[in-house]
């Protein structure tokens, strides 16, 4: 009834002729924010890795980070690495024990955590605990001047502050990896010898056969690759959040930061089929 | 100088030169383009035309590598002290010359010491900023700032936000370290008690153009009406353009 009203008046009509001018200009203008913002994520991780060669190295601030990403972010992989390697230890013994190949059960548990579940599911869980924190931390920098402060300190922010969150993250995400793959081998070892009777000879020695040097360098370089991406997406979100013209404030953090976690989960994803099918 | 935000034009014709050892008063109400004028001076931003030099350097011909090298011979406090969070006191008071100099820990050591005493947060070393009060902040931001022993401080807001007591202090601290160092200072503030005790030379900010520069006796005694306004704290006041109230009032069509 209201849209019959507008489409009848001549401001409704105006309206709606305004709106169908102004549409490829939104598209325009929205275009151009994603190109430029990309464009900015790029320069800002070529002046962080540019600082590689820079004098001094922040060796203490790297061990914070190398700290905050790696050691204080195992509890909760420990936990999902076990619960995520049980129930695909489940699921597959529930399968495999329909074809009579219950002996594959440690070459699947193996080879789907190693290939896949490790490195998607460890880098989720660094979105979760470090991504988010980290891009809260660095905007809140951000909105508190500390950049500021640290720039008329003669201080350099991507040589102090990015570049050792950036390589904490690239170093500590295989570590994790692993540390996810062995627990979430070690559950599947649980739930399909312990309480399912499997022979724990056949579940281990199928996972030390199957199991090849690709095997784990894929998952390696997915490792690496996901711990670039969620830190670098986090920092940049983080650090650009004051040019936020829709959001200021802690407002303007909150939005960054559920920015760089939804992002860093869909490219990690993303990447993940793309470095799969390169690789398999 | 000129600064724009976008096409909003925030600093016009904005010329003052501060002498050695000055201690020189930016002051304005709010919106007068006093914080803008500071990051200027501070080459965080570029004016859009016009120069700024810094003890005779222009600063927008700098390189990167000379910028790093002036600043290590400046120092700035700012508003809300920009802690770095992560760190306690003693360690923020310390980043300056661990990042910026080849000194031994013992030394740095002695000198946050030193410049923590100086400042009256002897005691408080250990404390994360979120534990310290809002003047115990700016006075932490303060002995970072100096811990280098700039040439040149700025101070911005050295009063915002303080009780009367605390900003009395504050001030008191400002004129001995000016004494004890010999620091040229540019203090930006809107609390006119602070400006009057501690400058040297006030220069006055009203939308972004200078109203005047003079001593503290000659600021007191302008014929600038709006000096006196901002001087006895009088409102602007408002001209109010009846067709153009109208037509905000009715924007969006009746």
């Amino acid at each position: 009834m209201l849209t019959l009203t507008c489409k009848d008046s001549p401001q409704g009509a105006f309206d709606i002729m305004e709106s169908l001018i102004n549409f490829p200009a939104s598209i325009g203008r929205y275009t151009l924010g994603i190109v430029s913002n990309i464009g900015r994520a790029g320069v800002f991780l070529g002046l962080t890795l540019s600082r590689l060669f820079h004098w001094p190295f922040p060796l203490t601030e790297f061990i914070k980070q190398l700290n905050f990403v790696g050691v204080r972010t195992l509890p909760v992989l420990l936990v999902a690495g076990l619960f995520t390697g049980m129930v695909v230890a489940l699921q597959f013994y529930d399968t495999l024990v329909r074809f009579g190949s219950v002996d594959l059960l440690g070459s699947a548990v193996a080879l789907s955590l190693i290939r896949e579940l490790g490195p998607v599911m460890a880098a989720l869980m660094v979105i979760a605990r470090v991504g988010s924190a980290s891009c809260a931390e660095i905007g809140i920098m951000r909105n508190e001047q500390q950049f500021d402060a640290l720039e008329c300190m003669a201080i350099d922010v991507y040589r102090y502050l990015m570049l050792p969150r950036l390589l904490a993250a690239i170093i500590a995400m295989p570590m994790l990896t692993a540390i996810f793959d062995l627990v979430g081998i070690g559950g599947g070892y649980v739930v399909g010898v312990l309480i399912h009777g499997v022979s724990g000879g056949a579940y281990i020695n199928g996972l030390i056969d199957t199991v090849t040097f690709n095997d784990v360098l894929m998952g390696v370089i997915k490792s690496l690759v996901f711990g670039l991406i969620i830190m670098w997406i986090a920092l940049v979100n983080g650090f650009n959040v004051h040019l936020n013209q829709s959001f200021s404030g802690a407002e303007g953090v909150s939005h960054s930061t559920t920015t760089a976690v939804v992002l860093s989960a869909i490219v990690m994803l993303s990447l993940d089929f793309i470095i799969g099918s390169l690789m398999l | 100088m000129n600064a724009h935000y976008g096409e909003r034009q925030v600093l016009k014709n904005v010329n003052f030169s501060v002498a050695e050892g000055e201690i020189m008063v930016v002051m304005g109400g709010s919106g007068s383009g006093k914080s803008t004028l500071l990051k200027h001076l501070l080459g965080l931003q570029d004016p859009t035309s016009g120069s700024i030099k810094l003890m005779g350097q222009n600063i927008a011909k700098l390189s990167r590598k000379q910028m790093m090298a002036l600043r290590r011979t400046m120092g700035v406090a700012f508003q809300g002290g920009a802690l770095l969070s992560s760190m306690s006191v003693a360690d923020n008071v310390k980043l300056p010359l661990r990042e910026n100099t080849q000194l031994d820990e013992n030394t740095i050591d002695i000198m946050a010491r030193l410049k923590l005493e100086l400042m009256n947060l002897a005691g408080f070393e250990d404390l994360m900023p979120a534990e310290l009060s809002g003047g115990m902040l700016k006075r932490a931001g303060l002995a970072r700032a100096v811990i280098m022993d700039p040439k040149i401080l700025f101070f911005d807001e050295p009063s915002a936000g303080l009780d009367p007591v605390t900003s009395v202090e504050l001030d008191e601290l400002i004129l001995q370290l000016r004494a004890a160092l010999n620091m040229t200072m540019v203090i930006v503030t809107h609390e006119l008690e602070s400006a009057f005790k501690i400058a040297d030379r006030i220069t006055v900010l009203f939308d972004g153009e200078i109203a005047a520069i003079g001593s503290v006796e000659e600021i007191k005694n302008s014929q600038d009406a709006r000096i006196q306004n901002l001087i006895n704290r009088k409102p602007r006041e408002k001209v109010v353009d009846a067709d153009a109230y109208l037509q905000r009032l009715t924007a969006g069509g009746v």
